[in-house]
């Protein structure tokens, strides 16, 4: 078994990180959906996502270890990482169901990623003009992805937020288990407050109100209703996971800590 | 133009001396090598198997998605697991493109699925056995990928046009398929560990047998053959593809390093051939017929997929629907 | 199996689209294939999914499948045949002094 790494990530590669990471998890999740979903044009469409998202995700994992000084590469970091060091929010890492184990939920699937490309789309946008250039040249190419990504999404949760009484209970459902771990989006502390200072990107409590507006809008096509601001706040972002990353990282990771010196 | 339009247009009620002139008609073009589109008369016996035939070759492409698809969440490397969720995407998308061709012939996808979904229609068996490791998904690639496209370059010169272009687009993008499978055994082959170096040989030892079976039974015992070849439908015999592909892949063997699982394969200077061992066509017939190690799993994988996506299909469609009522409306 | 659109989708089925993809500004749209969507922009937006991975497009063109108006094959002979004997359509036909054959 090859053991973990240790990181001492400074606030900057920190910012970094948290985006990597839930790039990463998020990418994972979507790839498990590959050969099950409703129909094969779908399914193609999922794994375009998945590798957007795997896209950003070694760019900017690559970038994190070049920023941390120890030499880490991608794989390094993402396979050789204890969960308490893996700074995604909880969205990421939520299973594709409502309940650990159960087969793929789609309408779960398409309000995450409606609810975490609108995000992302804004966070890029931001970074754009961030004072990390090799941040900045990430997103000029990201922003076009996750554009994409949220329209793709805001689509289905319209087409399943107002399709048939199923569909809408459904997506009430998944309404109902997401919306808590929103509010993680918009929390802000010294790394953000790093980040805003020197111009490396937004701290994320900025993003709150334009993330509102578009999501208020789309809920609203989709005949759902816009749920009251969460009182719950996820802390996975500085490294408290859900039950749910333990048992991804495990089967994400297996291989490269089983064979050590492997070459892939 | 395609499904629909011809579902509308009446029979025609035609006369045993036209059917024989449409059948003569229809034999010259096929001789002269001419392409059959959808709309043109074709004999029913032809229609049908090339039915069969198309849309088996789909449910291949989707059942195909499964074993390989098992591996993506566990890529050892994140290039790795781009590939490989790439590849096992493609798959997902031959298996599109085939259907879309099969619809050409008067069925339509949901019928093409019912077959597949109730046993009522086949798919390749080699995707009927369990990947056990890493190294399967790049002996899939070099081996399983590696026999499908000897078998498919020839259909790009199929007599069913739709069928034809549909095979050109894949086998464009088959070649990565196999290049990324040799690849990766390549890597852990000659810069890997001796623990990696056992895992592909035990991958190798498990898929030759089943790859060398892809291609059919001997030409001898092989039922539809002849009359698809009479029909341009296929182009080479079983035993020359299957041998075809021993002869490349022997050689692709010596530059992995590794030994193909047959004691009597070894090269024939008179015939010009490697001479291979005898294959155990009682393991293939059972496998085909249902008794293999993944068949009920496979198939019940992909009903679930598709029954738990009832709801989801019958959405979209009640929103558009909804939506097109209330233009209308406006 | 009905070739009506309604009973189609009334069993649940998505209507099937024909794909035109423009490889490279200047150039004409060209059929690629076919897909199932649900609605005209799903159609678009599968399209780029299915049809355009490997940078093969600058623009979409999606039909509904039974909008496609087709000769008849069984017309051929007198749609086309005619067009056979009209070589002085084609510029072959004309032979010019050299001096001025460039045109």
């Amino acid at each position: 078994m090859v053991a973990s790494i240790a990181l001492k990530p400074d606030a900057h590669t920190r910012y970094v990180l948290r985006l990597a990471d839930t790039c990463l998890v998020w990418s994972h999740r979507l790839s498990e959906w590959c050969g099950h979903a409703p129909v094969l044009e779908e399914d193609i469409a999922l794994a375009n996502q998945a590798l957007d998202l795997l896209g950003q995700a070694r760019a900017l994992l690559t970038h994190a270890g070049r920023l941390e000084g120890q030499g880490f590469d991608e794989d390094q970091l993402a396979y050789l990482r204890d969960e308490r060091d893996y700074l995604n929010v909880t969205l990421a890492e939520l299973p594709n169901a409502l309940v650990a184990g159960a087969r793929g939920d789609f309408a779960l699937t398409v309000l995450r990623n409606f609810f975490l490309s609108a995000w992302m789309l804004a966070l890029w946008r931001a970074l754009e003009r961030s004072s990390d250039a090799e941040l900045a040249a990430i997103a000029g190419k990201a922003a076009k992805e996750s554009r994409y990504h949220r329209e793709h999404a805001a689509d289905w949760v319209v087409r399943l937020g107002d399709g048939t009484d199923e569909s809408h209970r459904r997506m009430s459902a998944a309404l109902d288990r997401l919306w808590p771990c929103t509010s993680e989006l918009f929390d802000a502390d010294e790394v953000d407050a790093a980040a805003a200072a020197t111009g490396l990107g937004p701290a994320w409590d900025a993003l709150r109100e334009g993330w509102l507006a578009d999501v208020q809008a789309v809920l609203a096509e989709a005949t759902l209703p816009l749920p009251p601001a969460p009182a719950w706040r996820g802390d996975a972002k500085r490294g408290r996971h859900s039950e749910h990353l333990g048992p991804l990282l495990a089967v994400m990771q297996v291989l490269p800590r089983s064979y050590p010196g492997g070459v892939w | 133009m395609y499904t629909q339009a011809m579902d509308t247009a009446p029979r025609e009620e035609r006369s045993a001396l036209e059917d024989a002139a449409l059948q003569q008609r229809f034999d010259a073009r096929i001789d002269a090598g001419e392409f059959i589109e959808a709309k043109d008369w074709m004999p029913e016996h032809y229609r049908k198997t090339l039915v069969r035939q198309i849309s088996q070759h789909a449910h291949s492409e989707i059942v195909g998605m499964l074993p390989e698809g098992h591996w993506i969440t566990r890529a050892p490397t994140l290039k790795r697991k781009a590939i490989l969720l790439a590849k096992v995407q493609d798959e997902g998308g031959h298996g599109l493109y085939l259907y879309a061709a099969a619809e050409t012939l008067g069925t339509s996808r949901d019928q093409l699925l019912d077959a597949l979904h109730t046993g009522k229609a086949k798919y390749s068996s080699i995707f009927n056995y369990p990947t056990l490791s890493w190294a399967d998904v790049g002996v899939i690639g070099w081996l399983v990928d590696g026999a499908a496209i000897m078998n498919q370059v020839p259909l790009c010169r199929c007599s069913y046009a739709p069928y034809a272009r549909a095979m050109v687009r894949i086998c464009r993008e088959e070649s990565f398929h196999q290049r990324q499978g040799f690849d990766a055994l390549h890597v852990m082959m000659t810069r890997g560990t001796e623990a990696q170096r056992a895992m592909v040989q035990d991958a190798v030892d498990r898929w030759w047998w089943p790859s060398l079976m892809m291609f059919g039974p001997p030409d001898a015992a092989s039922t539809h053959s002849e009359q698809s070849m009479r029909w341009g439908i296929k182009r080479i015999s079983n035993d020359d593809l299957r041998q075809k592909f021993v002869d490349a892949t022997a050689e692709q063997a010596r530059v992995l390093g590794v030994t193909l699982p047959d004691p009597d394969l070894k090269w024939n200077e008179q015939r010009g051939h490697h001479d291979f061992g005898a294959i155990d066509w009682a393991e293939f017939w059972r496998v085909v017929g249902g008794d293999g190690p993944c068949n009920r799993e496979r198939l019940a994988t992909r009903v679930a997929a598709w029954d738990d996506g009832a709801w989801v299909r019958e959405a979209a469609l009640a929103h558009e629907r909804k939506r097109a009522t209330k233009e209308m409306a406006a | 199996m009905s070739g009506n659109p309604d009973a189609a989708a009334a069993g649940g089925e998505w209507p099937l689209w024909e794909v035109f993809v423009r490889s490279k500004a200047g150039l004409d749209h060209k059929h690629c294939g076919s897909l199932h969507a649900p609605d005209a922009k799903a159609a678009v937006q599968l399209a780029r999914e299915v049809y355009t991975r490997r940078q093969e497009g600058t623009s979409i063109w999606v039909v509904r499948s039974d909008q496609i108006v087709a000769s008849d094959p069984g017309d051929k002979d007198m749609y086309f045949d005619p067009m056979a004997d009209k070589v002085y359509r084609h510029p072959t036909f004309y032979e010019l002094p050299d001096a001025v054959n460039h045109m």
